[in-house]
């Protein structure tokens, strides 16, 4: 007999946030008792169930490794990436999954998303020229220190931890939020962009980036290390000296 | 598709430290706020004369406005102080293409706060 065999496995619990909008109105929790394994992350505990005890689990992910953004759950109250959320840093408590807080749920662990994406188009998040110059103009130039200026804001993978930690978008749903403002002031900083104005009048509203009152759990949740909260404070302080240049200097108009 | 919206919670703000201290932040503002109306108040006692002006010396004197300066203070230096913290994420200097560490942008404040305060002491205690 196989040396491990003679151990009794070891199991941890997992309470898993359960919703089926045709058959239930309101969410109730599963409870599911599953094999514990030291290198096991919680999507594979997920992916577990999935296979061999309930094939009804929904939830979402695809490239498990931290770049693809689509496995972010609530895990004991805390927005995670599922495949960066190792077993180990909880057994042998159970764990408590559910879907990103903030948003609605379309069924147990997936959430929906199209309020966020409509944010993001709304920030114009690409590169706004006055003029196209024409193709044999070749192409628009950024030295590496133009490019460190706003590189850490290009890395979201639209995950949507940040928005999970923000009481703000919870209270406020109309709140533009971290990863899209993060995204506008990613393209207000690159040198070869020239929407900054038309992107400020966007953002800087009293849903945009007025709204966030610096709580700054975006940024601490933020598994790409964008630093969300960053962003958010930086193009408030671009829009007030933006303002304070108009009235100071209103012949200035730029 | 029926979605299924989650209610947010009366005590959202005790799930979470970072939440917890960013509503007692906010809550400070209304002593500050307190503050600066007892400031213009005392700005017009004193232009209402030596008198009034004493008259309300003596009124700042009593447990009641001791203990609302006292409270006014806690909550001020709360404010600074957590404020300070997050200054790092509003201010990205850069020096020489190298961006400034946080920690120095928090020192830096500090440093700012020693100097307006050391100028306040010396304008206050030099008569
Ligand atoms: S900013 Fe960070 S936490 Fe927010 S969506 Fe992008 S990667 Fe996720
Ligand atoms: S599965 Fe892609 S980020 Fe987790």
């Amino acid at each position: 007999m196989m040396a491990e065999q003679t151990v009794a496995e070891r199991t941890i619990t997992l309470e898993v946030f359960r919703y089926r909008p045709e058959q239930e109105s309101e969410p109730t929790f599963q409870t599911y008792e599953i094999p514990y394994r030291e290198d096991w992350v919680v999507l594979d505990a997920l992916n577990y169930i999935k296979d061999s005890v309930d094939g009804s689990l929904t939830y979402r992910w695809s490239c498990r490794m931290g770049v693809c953004g689509s496995c972010g759950m609530m895990v004991n109250g805390v927005p995670k990436l599922t495949c960066s959320t190792f077993l180990k840093d909880y057994y042998p408590h159970p764990i408590r999954i559910e879907p990103l807080a903030n948003f609605p749920v379309a069924r147990d662990l997936a959430i929906v998303l199209d309020d966020f994406m409509a944010k993001l188009v709304h920030v114009r998040p690409w590169i706004i020229r006055r003029q196209e110059e024409p193709l044999e103009a070749g192409e628009y130039r950024q030295t590496p220190e133009e490019l460190d200026r706003y590189k850490h804001f290009s890395m979201c993978i639209n995950c949507m931890l940040c928005y999970a930690a923000c009481p703000i978008y919870g209270l406020e749903p109309e709140f533009v939020g971290p990863a899209a403002i993060a995204l506008a002031q990613r393209y207000n900083l690159d040198s070869r962009d020239q929407g900054g104005r038309e992107r400020m009048g966007i953002l800087s509203t009293h849903e945009g980036i007025w709204a966030c009152t610096l709580v700054g759990e975006c940024t601490t949740v933020c598994p790409a290390e964008v630093d969300p909260a960053g962003a958010i404070q930086q193009a408030k302080l671009a829009s007030a000296l933006g303002w304070l240049r108009r009235v100071l200097v209103p012949w200035g108009n730029k | 598709m029926r979605a299924y919206s989650r209610p947010t919670e009366f005590n959202w703000w005790l799930t979470n430290r970072t939440y917890f201290f960013f509503v007692v932040r906010e809550l400070t503002s209304v002593l500050i706020a307190a503050y600066m109306v007892f400031l213009l108040v005392l700005l017009r006692r004193l232009a209402a004369g030596p008198e009034a002006y004493a008259a309300y010396l003596r009124f700042l004197g009593s447990p009641g406005m001791l203990l609302f300066h006292l409270a006014a203070l806690a909550a001020a230096l709360y404010h600074s102080i957590t404020w300070f913290r997050l200054a790092p994420m509003a201010i990205t200097l850069r020096v020489r293409g190298r961006r400034v560490p946080g920690a120095t942008v928090v020192a830096a404040n500090y440093a700012a706060w020693l100097v307006v305060s050391l100028v306040v002491a010396w304008i206050v205690l030099r008569s």
